[in-house]
């Protein structure tokens, strides 16, 4: 108050004035985003930086008092451990087969449903309920009704008998996730075809293209946009895949379907090693983070972030 | 002769778009049929087609205390949600309608806090809860659900809150509107919807939510997937109960996603996908 009464006689007035009133200015803009940025500064990044802190001691949670400080102990036994490789081969595996099966699975049924006939709405609806369904519940669905050796339906339907989990869990595990994603992929890519212009497409037809030179050369490349959006959205999730592995095969037989999340579950609350439970998380953040800035770069531009930023 | 043979062309192709999405569904319709099989039913080789409809798996389900569950996962997915939208609201509005100079890096902060696998931070979570006395507390849920969540949040209402034309916000304020006139009476009727949409989609998010629930509840607190659980380890087979679990389970979320299935895909988007 001080301030503004005698601003008029003091050397550089208008200077100070209004960058205090700028300075409060912008704080009152930031006001409504701070508790937002706090909240999730406080859930998602503190709980991370702790697993940092974590991942540099010797901790098993079962024995009291045998925390501490070992350097990158952890970190050496996080590379050197041949259950990790393959924990990180298989979650590399899932997140591409489940994302590319996913997308051309959902391209098909969006290509099937980008046009008017009977019941188009009722068909619409089926196709997207498998994402509904409780993850947990589509898991053991699938794990009992469907792939069970003596009673499943697939070992009836096709006249075979497979024991699918024991003998092929990967696959096992990929064909629910990617039942339970291709209703996702489907609608983003539907949302594409119906975004394009139908005079692009009817000038293309009286111009003498072909379905089929029609598709690849206006439909693709217009879509390439949802497609990267939905390569990108559905590698965040799957790869966090967690619920089919637990429910479907608990990493087995041995750990043939294990993958990261399961495996830091596994040596973090069955085995109670904190140390290197941490260890593998920070190793796991770390890779994502080298895909992720890739991806955020991407995402920006499909996102077109700088409308409305000024 | 062309047009016929285009019109039978059509009918095939609804026919086969009909049959692809039966199948493709058949695992849930028949967990639905399986759910009202007596057990004995449920597992047999060939399956069974033609049977007496019966809701005994239902009233086994309740009696094995699945009502507390479903009221830990409607009083969690409730809450976290309007957590969610009290922080969301106002950040959406400070990234879009009122842009602080810094807003592409809270918007990629905030996305990606979402590329953060969550593995990396149970065992402090899971540590943080047990110092706390919070192990099998529904509010751990809460507040972990609406950090899940948020990023998200913001991302789609943030792209409800740009379609508000700005001339309309401007011509208020001349009209001499302050601006809590203008959030209620110009901005608010606009961006209900979205915000409707969003919630919605927190819904779901918290409603399926696995990790969490299963490594920080138990009997207490435990969430619908956590009932689930229940069954990797029963002895047995109890294919018609599992499906009629199954079934109450998802049904609070089938129904949501089917009315909100336009704002579904905005949603998960991120805003990106008008």
């Amino acid at each position: 108050m001080t301030a503004l009464i005698e601003a008029p006689q003091s050397s550089e007035p208008p200077a100070t004035r209004t960058r205090t009133q700028a300075r409060s200015a912008a704080w009152k803009r930031r006001a409504p985003l701070l508790p937002a940025l706090l909240f999730t500064i406080a859930v998602t990044q503190v709980p991370f930086l702790v697993t940092v802190f974590y991942s540099f001691q010797s901790w098993n949670m079962v024995r009291p008092g045998s925390q501490h400080f070992v350097g990158f102990d952890n970190y050496v036994d996080v590379f050197t451990d041949s259950v990790f490789l393959q924990a990180l081969g298989n979650t590399v595996t899932i997140t591409v087969v489940c994302v590319l099966v996913a997308m051309l699975l959902g391209l098909g049924l969006a290509l099937l449903l980008d046009r008017k006939f009977l019941g188009r709405g009722i068909v619409r609806t089926l196709l997207i309920t498998p994402f509904l369904i409780l993850p947990a519940a589509g898991a053991l669905l699938w794990k009992t009704t469907m792939f069970d050796p003596s009673y499943g339906l697939l070992n009836w339907a096709f006249g075979i008998e497979v024991e699918w989990l024991s003998d092929y869990p990967l696959a096992a595990v990929m064909t629910q996730i990617v039942w339970q994603w291709t209703p996702f992929m489907m609608l983003l890519i539907l949302a594409g075809l119906q975004a394009q212009s139908r005079e692009v497409l009817e000038a293309a037809q009286v111009d003498g293209a072909g379905r089929w030179r029609t598709f690849v050369s206006i439909t693709l490349p217009q879509l390439s946009r949802y497609l990267q959006l939905a390569v990108l959205l559905g590698a965040i999730y799957i790869v966090n895949s967690f619920d089919a592995i637990y429910l479907m095969t608990q990493g087995g037989p041995g750990t043939a379907s294990t993958n990261l999340p399961y495996y830091i579950y596994q040596r973090a609350f069955e085995g109670f090693d904190v140390g290197q439970s941490s260890a593998m998380g920070v190793v796991v953040v770390a890779m994502t983070l080298i895909v992720a800035t890739f991806a955020l770069r991407l995402m920006f531009r499909a996102f077109d972030v700088s409308r409305g930023v000024k | 002769m062309t047009a016929r043979t285009n019109r039978l062309g059509r009918s095939a192709l609804t026919g086969l778009t009909w049959l692809v999405a039966l199948l493709f569904v058949f695992p849930v319709i028949w967990m639905v049929v399986t759910s009202f099989k007596h057990e004995v039913d449920a597992a047999t080789d060939p399956p069974t087609f033609a049977f007496a409809p019966t809701l005994e798996q239902f009233t086994t389900i309740l009696d094995r205390g699945f009502l507390p569950y479903l009221a830990n996962s409607a009083f969690v997915t409730v809450l976290s949600t309007a957590l969610v939208l009290l922080l969301g609201v106002p950040a959406a509005y400070a990234l879009s309608l009122a842009p602080v100079k810094q807003t592409s890096n809270a918007l990629g902060f905030f996305l990606s806090t979402k590329m953060l696998p969550i593995v990396a931070a149970i065992i402090p979570l899971y540590i943080i809860s047990q110092n706390l006395g919070m192990l099998d507390n529904v509010w751990a849920l809460i507040v972990l659900y609406a950090g899940m969540n948020l990023p998200l949040a913001v991302w789609m209402m943030r792209s409800f809150f740009l379609e508000v034309p700005t001339e309309m916000i401007e011509a208020a304020r001349v009209d001499g509107a302050k601006l809590p006139t203008v959030l209620y009476r110009v901005i608010l009727p606009v961006v209900a919807p979205g915000i409707a949409a969003t919630a919605l989609i927190c819904v779901i998010f918290s409603w399926t939510e696995f990790f969490y629930a299963v490594n920080l509840t138990a009997a207490q607190a435990g969430t619908v997937p956590v009932f689930l659980v229940g069954f990797i380890t029963s002895e047995g087979l109890f294919w018609a109960q599992l499906s009629a679990a199954a079934l109450l389970a998802s049904l609070p979320v089938m129904i949501v996603g089917w009315i909100a299935q336009n704002h579904l895909v905005r949603g998960l988007s991120m805003g990106a996908v008008k």
